[in-house]
Order: C-alpha cells, then sequence, then structure tokens
C-alpha cells in the first residue's frame, strides 16, 4: 500500500500523545503545584458557651441559662404539612405562618431560615416530637437567660444581641460581661453541597472547645432585696444598703423598676419600648446609682465630724436655736421646733438648723481666708466618698457635684463668704450626691471612720474579686471623733425629741440619721440614713423617697423596716409594715 | 458462525485486558460517586446507579462475546443496514424522544432510557469504512468525497438538531481517520490555525489579534522562496483572516446558544459567578484535592458529598482525581493512550481498508471523547456534555463503546482472511 500515507500513522499517534501530556501537565498543575486549595467542604461552627449563672451572697440560684428554640425551615425540603397544627404551636396566625414561609423561600430554597423566634420550651419540645410530619422545619438550640427571680432588674441588667451573640447591656450583666459570657469554641466539619453538616473534620483535632462562662457569686441578699422593693412599690426613689465590715452591697433598689424576666424572650422588643417610652417614672433608670440628691441632713454629721477634727468645736458647749440662724444683711435660716439650747449630740438628733450654721461660720473663723477653709473642708467631704465614683463595679454612675472653690466664685461674682453658702452647712445648697454615697456615709459612721468601696461582686468561679474591694478607705476623721456623733444617732429614734422618734424597734440599738431635702420638683424628698447595731454595726442603709415630705414619714420607717428585717428575720410592726407596703406616692389621691 | 477456539486464538488479549481495566475502575468509582455512607445498600441493588451499571457491565459483555463468534462479514454486509436504522432512530427521537438537560436524545422505555446517538457512532464508523473502502478510484474522487462526507454529515446535523453539541462534536473527530487515508496534511492545519485565530480573537481584543495575523503573513510572504510568493494569495488570506477575527465576537454573541457562550465564558475567565462557573470550580477544586496519591476509595470530600453535579456521568473523572490523586489519573490517562496507540497498532496491520478505516475511526472516537471529558473537567474545554468511554455511567454510552471496539476486534481476529 502507499508507504507514505502509512506513515502518518505516526503523526496521529503524535497528535494522541501530545493532547494526552497536555491533559496531564495540566492535572500535574491541578493537583500538586496548585497550592490554592478553596475547600468549599469544610465549614466552621460555632459552639455556643454557656453563660455564667449568678447566685445571692446566699448561694440562692438567681440567674441561669434556658434553651429557647428557634423553628427553622429550608423551603426545598418542605412538602405538604398540617399548616394548622403547626400554626397553633408556634402561636402564629396562618397569614403571618405563610408570610414568613414566603420570606424564607425568597431568601433561599437551601438555606435554614428563621419562621418563630424563642419559642417556649413546651411548644418547641412538642413540634421537636412531631417533627416527622413537618419535614423541611427543624429547631435551633438557642441559650437565654433564665430568671429565677423577679426582683432586681436593675443590679442584673439585661442582655442584648450584639453580632448575633448576647452580650450584657447593663448592670451586672455588663460589669462582669468577660467572665460570664465565656469563649465561643469552634468546631470544623464537613458540608455536602446542600451546606447541611455532615462529619467532624480530622477527629475534631481541628475543633475548640467552648470555655463556659464562670458563675459568680453576688453580695445581695434577695430575700432582703424582694423586701425592699416590695416596701419600695408605688413610690419613687432608691435604697442601698451596705454591709459596713465589707462594702458588700446587700440591697439596692431603685424605684419604680421593672422584673428581669420582661427583657428576655419574645415579649423583649415589646417591653423594651414600653420601658424606655416611661419617661414620668423612668423605670429603667437607676436611681440608686445616677439619681443626684442633695445630702441635706445627713450632711450635718459630716459637718460636725470636720469641726471635731479640725478642733473647731467644743462637742460639750451648748447654742440656743432661737427658730434660726442670722446672718448676713437681715437674712434668716429657720429652724424646726425643738428644745431651744442644744449641743452637738442633741442638735443631731433634733437636726437643729441654727447649731450646724453656727457650726460652719466658726469653722470658717478659724481660717483668714473662706477660700482656705473651703478647700480644707471640700478635702475631708471627698474623703468620705462624695464628688467620686466610688470605683464600685457598676459602669453606670454619677459623681454627685462637691463645687470646686472656683466655681463658686462664677457662681458668685462678687466676694462670697462663708454664709453665702451657708446652705451647705445642712447639706443643701451647691452640692449633690447620689444615695449609695449616702449609703457610703451610713457604712463610714457605722466602722468609725473608714469604708470598703461599696461593691456587688462576693465571688467568682475559680477566681478572685478585685483587691480594691478588700482595701480599707480611711477618711481623713479620727475614730475617736465618731462616738458623741453615734449616741446622737441612737437618740435620732429612742430620745422623745429626736427626729424620728417612734421607729425604734425593740432590741435593736439602730443610728440614724433623717433627711428632709428641699428641691426644686415638687415636695421635700423624704431620706434617711442608718446602721445598726450601733456596736459591731451588720448594716448600713442610705433610703432617699422622692418628694415624700419628712425624713420620719416614709424613709425612716422603711430604713428601719427593712433593718428589722435584715437584723431579726421578723417584723414587729406589721400595721407600719403594711401602711409603708401600701402607700402610693406616684398617684396621690 | 466458526469455532470458539478458532476465535479466542485470535482475538487480541491486551486490548480486551485494557477494556476491562478501564470498566472495572469506572465501576469503582461510580460507586464511589453515588456511594451514601449513611445508606448500606448491595452493589445488585438495582435503585441504586452503581447496581445499574454492573448490569450493563454485564449486558456489554455479553454483546461483546456475541459479537466476537459472528462472522465478520456480517458487519461488512450489513454495514449501510446499520447506518440506515441509526439515522431513522436519530429522525424517531427527535420526534418522540423525551428531553433531558435541554437535548432531545433519550427514548423512554420504562425506568430506562435509550440514547440513540450513541450507536450511532459506530454505524458511522462501520459506513464511512465501508463507503472508503468499495471506491476504488481513491479518497479524493469528487464522488467519494460527497458520499463521506454525506455519511458524516447527515447523524452530525441530526443531533446538532437535538440540541446535544457534545454528541455531534465527536463526529469531526473522523478528519483524522480521513487524514490516514490521504487528506492533504494542510487541512488540517489549515484547520488547527482556523482554530487558534477564533480561540485568540475571544481570548484578547480582535484589533491585536489582527495586528498580529496580519504581521506574521507579511513575514511569511517576505521569507517564503520566489517560487511560491504570491501577493494576491497572502492579500486574500489577509482579507479572510481579518473578516474571522473580527467577525468571532459578532458571531460569538448572536449565533451561539446562551448556555454554549455562557460554558466557552465561564472558560475563558469572564464569567465567574453561574452555574456553570460553580461546576468547573468544583470540578477543579475535586481533582485538585487528590494531590499526589489521593484520597482513597470512598474518602473524597467533594465527591463523597457532591459537590460536582454529573459526578457519576460526565463528571466521573473528578472521583478519579481526587480519590485516586494525580497518580491514579495518570495511569488511567496511560491505560487509556496504550489502548489508543494498540488500536492504531492493530489497525496498520489489517490488509483491508475497510478494516483499517474503522480501527482508526474507533480509535479516534474514543479520542476525542478522552480529550473532550478530561479537558472540561480540568478546564481546558468549556463543559460539553460527553461520556468518558467504558468509565461513565450510562447503559447506552457503556454498550455502544463496547460494539464500537469488539467489532474491530472481530475483524481484527480475521485479519488474515480479509484481504480486499
Amino acid at each position: 500500500m502507499n508507504n507514505h500515507l502509512q506513515k502518518r500513522q505516526n503523526v496521529i499517534k503524535g497528535i494522541f500523545i501530545t493532547v494526552v501530556i497536555i491533559l496531564v501537565s495540566r492535572l500535574f498543575y491541578i493537583q500538586i503545584i496548585n497550592e490554592e486549595r478553596e475547600f468549599s467542604s469544610e465549614v466552621t461552627i460555632k459552639q455556643v458557651a454557656a453563660r455564667g449563672a449568678i447566685y445571692d451572697r446566699n448561694g440562692k440560684l438567681m440567674v441561669s441559662i434556658q434553651a429557647s428554640y428557634d423553628l427553622t425551615v429550608i423551603p426545598n425540603e418542605v412538602i405538604e404539612f398540617d399548616t394548622l397544627r403547626l400554626c397553633e404551636l408556634t402561636d402564629l396566625s396562618i397569614e403571618d405562618f405563610r408570610i414568613k414561609l414566603k420570606k424564607a423561600k425568597d431568601y433561599s430554597k437551601y438555606k435554614k431560615s428563621i419562621i418563630s423566634e424563642q419559642l417556649p420550651n413546651k411548644p418547641a419540645a412538642q413540634i421537636r416530637e412531631e417533627l416527622n410530619s413537618f419535614k423541611g422545619f427543624d429547631t435551633k438550640l438557642n441559650i437565654d437567660r433564665n430568671y429565677n427571680v423577679d426582683i432586681a432588674g436593675h443590679i442584673i441588667g439585661f442582655l442584648g444581641k450584639e453580632n448575633e451573640d448576647m452580650e450584657g447591656k447593663s448592670g451586672i450583666e455588663l460589669s462582669y460581661e468577660e467572665i460570664l459570657k465565656g469563649k465561643a469554641g469552634t468546631k470544623v466539619m464537613l458540608v455536602d453541597v446542600l451546606n447541611i453538616p455532615r462529619e467532624s473534620v480530622d477527629n475534631g483535632d481541628r475543633d475548640i472547645d467552648a470555655i463556659h462562662g464562670k458563675n459568680i457569686f453576688i453580695t445581695l441578699d434577695i430575700d432582703l432585696q424582694e423586701y425592699a422593693e416590695k416596701l419600695m412599690q408605688n413610690k419613687i426613689g432608691a435604697i442601698v444598703a451596705i454591709e459596713p465590715s465589707s462594702g458588700e452591697i446587700l440591697t439596692l433598689v431603685s424605684s419604680p423598676t421593672y422584673s428581669p424576666k420582661d427583657l428576655i424572650g419574645r415579649e423583649r422588643s415589646k417591653n423594651y419600648t414600653l420601658l424606655c417610652n416611661d419617661t414620668i417614672n423612668k423605670p429603667l433608670f437607676n436611681r440608686a446609682l445616677n439619681g443626684i440628691y442633695p445630702p441635706a441632713s445627713p450632711l450635718k454629721i459630716v459637718n460636725s465630724l470636720i469641726a471635731l477634727q479640725e478642733r473647731s468645736l467644743n462637742k460639750n458647749s451648748h447654742i440656743a436655736c432661737n427658730g434660726g440662724f442670722l446672718y448676713g444683711n437681715n437674712k434668716i435660716l429657720k429652724c424646726h421646733k425643738h428644745p431651744n439650747l442644744v449641743n452637738l449630740k442633741s442638735a443631731i438628733y433634733t437636726s437643729c438648723n441654727t447649731y450646724f450654721c453656727n457650726l460652719w461660720e466658726s469653722f470658717f473663723d478659724k481660717y483668714n481666708s473662706v477660700y482656705k477653709g473651703y478647700d480644707v473642708w471640700k478635702e475631708h467631704v471627698e474623703s468620705f466618698g462624695f464628688g467620686n465614683y466610688l470605683k464600685n463595679d457598676f459602669k453606670s454612675g454619677q459623681k454627685g457635684y462637691i463645687p470646686e472653690s472656683s466655681h463658686l466664685d462664677k457662681k458668685f461674682p462678687f466676694k462670697w463668704q462663708s454664709s453665702t453658702i451657708l446652705s451647705m452647712s445642712i447639706g443643701q445648697g451647691e452640692l449633690n450626691c447620689t444615695p449609695i454615697q449616702m449609703a457610703n456615709l451610713s457604712a463610714i459612721i457605722a466602722n468609725r471612720g473608714f469604708y470598703y468601696i461599696p461593691h456587688i461582686i462576693k465571688g467568682i468561679e475559680n477566681d478572685t474579686i478585685p483587691s480594691r474591694f478588700s482595701e480599707k478607705q480611711h477618711t481623713s476623721i479620727d475614730p475617736q471623733h465618731f462616738e458623741t456623733i453615734i449616741d446622737g444617732m441612737a437618740q435620732v429614734l429612742s430620745d422623745i425629741d429626736g427626729t424620728a422618734f417612734g421607729h425604734g424597734v425593740k432590741g435593736l440599738s439602730i443610728c440614724g440619721k433623717t433627711g428632709t431635702a428641699q428641691n426644686n420638683h415638687g415636695e421635700d424628698h423624704s431620706i434617711f440614713i442608718a446602721f445598726a447595731p450601733k456596736e459591731k454595726p451588720k448594716i448600713a442603709i442610705a433610703v432617699y423617697i422622692e418628694n415624700a415630705g419628712w425624713g420620719s414619714e416614709w424613709a425612716a420607717p422603711i430604713a428601719t423596716l427593712i433593718i428589722e428585717k435584715h437584723l431579726n428575720n421578723t417584723i414587729s410592726r406589721p400595721i407600719l409594715e403594711e401602711k409603708m407596703i401600701n402607700g402610693n406616692l406616684i398617684n396621690k389621691e | 458462525m466458526r469455532k470458539t477456539i478458532e476465535i479466542f486464538g485470535k482475538i487480541d488479549g491486551i486490548t480486551i485486558l485494557l477494556y476491562l481495566f478501564l470498566v472495572f475502575f469506572g465501576w469503582i468509582n461510580i460507586y464511589a460517586a453515588v456511594n451514601n455512607n449513611d445508606i448500606v445498600t448491595s452493589v445488585f441493588d438495582l435503585n441504586t446507579e452503581y447496581g445499574r451499571q454492573l448490569l450493563f457491565i454485564g449486558i456489554s459483555v455479553i454483546i461483546a462475546f456475541i459479537i466476537l463468534i459472528v462472522d465478520w462479514r456480517f458487519f461488512d454486509t450489513l454495514s449501510f443496514v446499520f447506518y440506515g436504522i441509526g439515522i431513522i432512530s436519530l429522525i424517531a427521537v427527535l420526534l418522540f424522544g423525551v428531553e433531558i438537560n435541554g437535548a432531545t436524545s433519550w427514548f423512554k422505555i420504562g425506568s430506562f432510557t435509550i440514547q440513540p446517538s450513541e450507536f450511532v457512532k459506530f454505524t458511522t464508523a462501520l459506513a464511512l469504512a465501508k463507503i472508503l473502502s468499495i471506491n476504488k478510484k481513491g479518497v479524493f474522487s469528487s464522488k467519494s468525497m460527497i458520499r463521506s462526507y454525506t455519511i458524516i454529515l447527515t447523524p452530525f446535523i441530526l443531533i446538532i438538531l437535538q440540541g446535544d453539541m457534545g454528541t455531534a462534536l465527536v463526529f469531526t473527530s473522523f478528519i483524522l481517520a480521513f487524514y490516514r487515508e490521504g487528506l492533504s496534511g494542510n487541512i488540517l492545519i489549515v484547520l488547527l490555525l482556523l482554530f487558534a485565530l477564533v480561540l485568540f480573537s475571544l481570548l484578547v481584543y480582535p484589533w491585536i489579534v489582527a495586528v498580529f495575523c496580519t504581521s506574521g503573513i507579511l513575514i511569511i510572504y517576505y521569507f517564503s522562496s520566489k517560487r511560491i510568493r504570491s501577493l494576491k494569495i497572502s492579500f486574500i488570506i489577509a482579507i479572510i483572516a481579518n473578516g474571522i477575527i473580527f467577525s468571532t465576537g459578532h458571531l460569538y454573541s448572536n449565533l451561539l446558544e446562551p448556555h454554549h457562550r455562557n460554558r466557552i465564558d465561564v472558560l475563558i475567565g469572564k464569567n465567574e459567578t453561574s452555574a456553570a462557573a460553580n461546576h468547573l470550580k468544583q470540578s477543579e477544586i475535586a481533582i485538585g484535592n487528590g494531590d499526589w496519591f489521593g484520597k482513597g476509595f470512598l474518602n473524597g470530600t467533594q465527591t463523597q458529598f457532591d459537590f460536582v453535579p454529573e459526578q457519576s456521568t460526565d463528571f466521573i473523572f473528578c472521583t478519579v482525581g481526587e480519590e485516586w490523586g494525580f497518580l491514579g489519573s495518570f495511569i488511567f490517562l496511560l491505560v487509556f493512550t496504550t489502548l489508543l496507540l494498540r488500536i492504531i497498532f492493530l489497525a496498520e496491520k489489517q490488509k483491508s481498508q475497510f478494516c483499517r478505516v474503522y480501527g482508526y475511526s474507533v480509535a479516534c472516537i474514543l479520542f476525542i471523547h478522552l480529550i473532550i471529558n478530561i479537558a472540561m473537567t480540568i478546564g481546558l474545554a468549556p463543559t460539553i456534555g460527553i461520556p468518558l468511554p467504558f468509565m461513565s455511567y450510562g447503559g447506552s454510552s457503556l454498550i455502544s463503546f463496547t460494539i464500537l471496539l469488539f467489532i474491530f476486534l472481530n475483524l481484527n481476529s480475521y485479519r488474515m482472511e480479509i484481504l480486499r
């Protein structure tokens, strides 16, 4: 045959081999050289860390976690099902359900969408049981807060969603976010083409286990807290009770308050909006930490201690009250009715304004310049924690206000004198403070001159609490100056002329001081600070009730009831208790 | 009918071994591709693709055996009858067939489907061999040219009408068989240049290609000897070339069907988001995942989790690439190439032109399937749906490839007797 045509077989073989070599080279490139591999079959799945629980000082569980479930759907997998039954279980109307299903379909036919969020446990369990008859539907686990108590909303705080995670937004949840939240882990899984995880990669070697949040113990006594909140219902104000020997906050009430249960689950956003919109009562506003009030009469104690420390006062000498203090250009600072002759002790239990005006003036007389005297006074006052955040463990708070002398220069452009700011002698005027600072003042007096920073954390699982809470904070006042004052405070309740006479509790030596703060918002605020027992005090308390009149009218009984509850665990004055609980100062008739 | 002992002495054992290797290896990969670890079923379960493929393999073996014992004259004499049946079935499928994946190429009988275009491959090869062998005036008499082109173009056009570009493309491979029988090599070169021209016009700006092409023609003109130098011809070539270059874009966007254009766009990197692009990406990921030695049988993550569509049929090579690695892929290509070379080697030994042309046709058909199929899985060709011979799942393709190959083995076994 044609020989030259026979040779063409080599050309054809050549073409075959060349093409196959090109294929092999390309394979070599893809399989060996090209290291950039995009493994679309691997996904990293987040492992949720359980948030730490919160216990009270006695180990009672306040806040734990609970699982809630979202109903999800993969529209592509849905076959005919009993819509009515599923609507019933999810508590959705059929129209809503259809709209949500449509939305899910529009988003993706193959990916999961949420149909109904945070189903309560019971229907979720029912759905899981009947899941077989709802092909394409599934439930997705959520970890949410579970509250064992209905109280202390302000202290516990609430969570909010941040990048799909629940994060502390206020209260302890915010302060101890890092400790409570733990660390989410990851699990590397292989998914199939429909993005459904199928199995673990590398025997789980690349997985990172979730580190669960630590449990914490707080200083609160939930029984006392509950009692205090009950007493404060329908009243606007704040209560802070501290254990003086440790600075631990036993009770912290801001009223009106809300139940922490309102801010979880499906009703969360609805309730939150309601709370936010209540601009009259401001239930989300924590008055105990952020409320700015005049210190009022309890500041007379601080002024007395300063005068004693600076030796401008003889505690035994008497002055005559005469119903008021004359100063400046024929002005008078009035006093109320009480025995005319008073010394330090009786001035305290009668809360004699004239006495403390005198004390104020004679303190400043010691210094040749009013600035010098004011700065000495201010330094002493500030050593009590006024005008400062107190470095406690809440992320919210107010400093209060002790004016700088330069501020006073601005306020009084003419030359000001001690008498210009005379109202400060009785705790009114330019200065103000927060209820927690007043409770701290009470603890300082109870401790005779020092305090521990008021704090809410008592213990952290496998960890220690910040050391600053166990450091003694000394005031600038020597301990010996406290005794007369404390005697006077005891007589506030026990002496017939005491401003809170009659509110003592048999067998308990309660020391207190009333306050009645004039303010721009209506009737006077009713104030009471107290501690008990007189020796080795166990509780120091400050009670502020807005626009409630005399300190002895509301604040003193409420404070003493709480003290009695804490120390005796029984109430010997049920009629008073009932009156306090039922008193409605918000909607006065 | 002849004595069995006689046949098996003359049958080419090497080809049969290569064939069995490919079929068995193919079945293993089909098993891996469709196997679901969660559900254990018998390999004979006809509800699974591997179960059915096992059935097809059995049928193929029986058919192969029957073909081997039939006298060669059966195929020689009836080649036009086979061809006629093939063409009729192609017309019938256009009228009565069902549409799968956009092509009306299937008859549906019960749960099985039959694709006649698969069988037309060997009937065309037989008819072509016959027509070239009975022509005494040689391949290039105009009469012979028209006849042989008609033989090829008739099924080609019918299959294009079905919407099955891939299978139609297979029929272009006969050009290599023509070349062996005396077609001018220049035609191959011109076709190659034409292909390159179109490809470059799509890949880069047409005017850049035009500048290069025109200057190329000028350089060739200046350096060629005076004897063959012709300004007129060079000018005409330049005009035609530039015409092609500048009309390619237009033809590409107007003549091609959108889904074909889309697949070419994917290949040349103009489209990275479509389903076709994802298909190619997943295919390359799966193969790339194989590395040197592969992930191992049933251990390919991309394969096991069904990332590559059409995994058991047209994209069966992904499973080979991922689970058997570069080494496995290389061995597979080595075996396949050996088979091709073996067929050519045997074809050259034939004394009759009929047997030789048929042998070359077999080699060419297998070759074009191999390169298009593998090239598309590794991103060298657009996604064209044609099976990998002996490997892909599918009864029609396996049986038709078996018939195609074993008719040749039959003819080969008679080569001492066939002198014409």
